[in-house]
């Protein structure tokens, strides 16, 4: 399958045969090719969504905050409910020294959820769907949360991996384990949000597939199915996206507390 | 899978920093000083709000106090009032009905006094009256003619069985 990628403009033409399976909808396009070296920096249908996110919070932003009146509009409404949302989350998970790193949560939540819900649109394009987005996200977040452990605590952080007041012999057990589970962070963080939209996107291809196969006859009940699964992809989208974020805050709550 | 086709990689963790990055100086400089401003300045009106709420509160409740101290002053006043007049009044109208009676007494005193002595006048003309009668009843009956003392005793005796 990767053959159907396409990296210059060049293969674009040559190479534009489509393939109407369940994962074409993940196929990346270079729209503006771009080479500097030997790295491909191409604007893709992946970049291109990725703009439409940030543009839609700007915008939302935007108008929000344009009048800033005593009593809020319905825009400002929207992204005040969402600041507060995520202010909650980084003030419960992280306490009050978490708020230095709010403007990156809130950040992190809005980028993910507008890349969720922006890539449930018919023709649209997935960003979050893709390994390599998340596990940037992810590892960015992994080595952050390792740095700041470090520049706060020193050698302390190390710690991390030793609950206080276990037993000496435990140590020999619980220290590996939980050094597994403090390296295992990146990959779970990543696949979470990777296989949720991978799998919600493939599963409406599917059975959208069958309306067409069914016909009239039958067409009517995968139908449904898609509507009911359309509703469901929506709140994945939504939880996925809080999810992320707060998992980022749980990471960020034992670099700045340790236990 | 194209997820796993690494010549997209580079491409798409390219362009996630760039928007990512872009976003982040939206929220850092933009979005949270704002959002976060309008919110502040909301919990402080609405905490301005509450505070002058409840020192309006208390100055109302000290000037239904002060409102309710008046009234039982007030209450007090009148009572203390109407208790003055009501035993003057009083003392008015016995003083003017002593006086009254004792002028009625007076007068009463004096009426008995003229009765008593028109009843006496009028029992001692009886006393006359009834000796004559009598001492003419015996000489007509029985030729007697007794003496004045013994019709003065008799009229006397009879006088007395009557009574």
């Amino acid at each position: 399958m990767a053959e159907e990628h396409i990296a210059t403009g060049a293969e674009h033409g040559e190479a534009a045969h489509e393939q109407h399976g369940p994962m074409e909808q993940f196929t990346i396009k270079p729209l503006i090719p771009i080479q500097v070296g030997r790295l491909d920096l191409s604007y893709t249908n992946s970049a291109l969504f990725m703009t439409f996110a940030i543009a839609l919070s700007a915008l939302l932003f935007w108008g929000a905050t344009r009048a800033r009146t005593m009593v809020p509009g319905r825009l400002q409404s929207t992204a005040e409910l969402l600041y507060s949302f995520v202010q909650d989350m980084v003030v419960s998970n992280t306490g009050k020294e978490g708020m230095k790193y709010f403007p990156f949560i809130f950040t992190l939540f809005l980028f993910i959820l507008f890349g969720n819900i922006l890539g449930l649109m018919p023709y649209a394009f997935t960003f979050t769907s893709h390994i390599a987005v998340t596990a940037a996200l992810a590892f960015f977040i992994f080595f952050a949360v390792t740095i700041i452990g470090f520049a706060r605590h020193g050698l302390h952080f190390f710690s991390l991996f030793l609950p206080p007041g276990t037993p000496l012999w435990m140590a020999f057990i619980l220290v590996p384990l939980e050094v597994f589970s403090y390296l295992i962070r990146p990959f779970s963080l990543s696949l979470r949000l990777f296989a949720n939209m991978l799998a919600g996107h493939v599963l409406l291809k599917v059975l959208a597939g069958f309306v067409i196969a069914l016909g009239f006859a039958f067409g009517w009940v995968p139908f449904l199915a898609v509507f009911g699964v359309t509703f469901l992809e929506i709140m994945v989208a939504f939880i996925q996206a809080y999810v992320f974020a707060l998992l980022a805050c749980i990471y960020l709550n034992d670099a700045i507390h340790l236990h | 899978m194209p997820q796993f086709d690494p010549s997209t990689f580079s491409s798409q963790i390219f362009w996630l920093v760039v928007t990512f990055a872009l976003l982040y100086w939206v929220v850092a400089k933009i979005a949270v000083p704002r959002i976060g401003e309008v919110l502040d300045q909301r919990a402080r009106v609405i905490q301005e709000d509450l505070d002058r709420a409840l020192a309006l509160k208390g100055e109302t409740d000290q000037a239904v106090q002060a409102y309710e101290k008046a009234m039982a002053a007030a209450r007090d006043q009148a009572g203390d009032h109407m208790r003055a007049v009501t035993s003057e009044a009083k003392a008015t109208a016995d003083a003017r009905t002593a006086e009254l009676s004792a002028v009625v007494g007076k007068q009463v005193a004096e009426a008995e006094a003229r009765i008593a002595k028109a009843k006496e006048d009028a029992l001692a003309s009886l006393r006359g009256i009834a000796a004559d009668t009598a001492k003419d009843v015996v000489a007509k009956l029985a030729g007697l003619s007794p003496s004045q003392a013994d019709l003065d005793a008799a009229v006397t005796a009879a006088l007395k069985e009557t009574k």
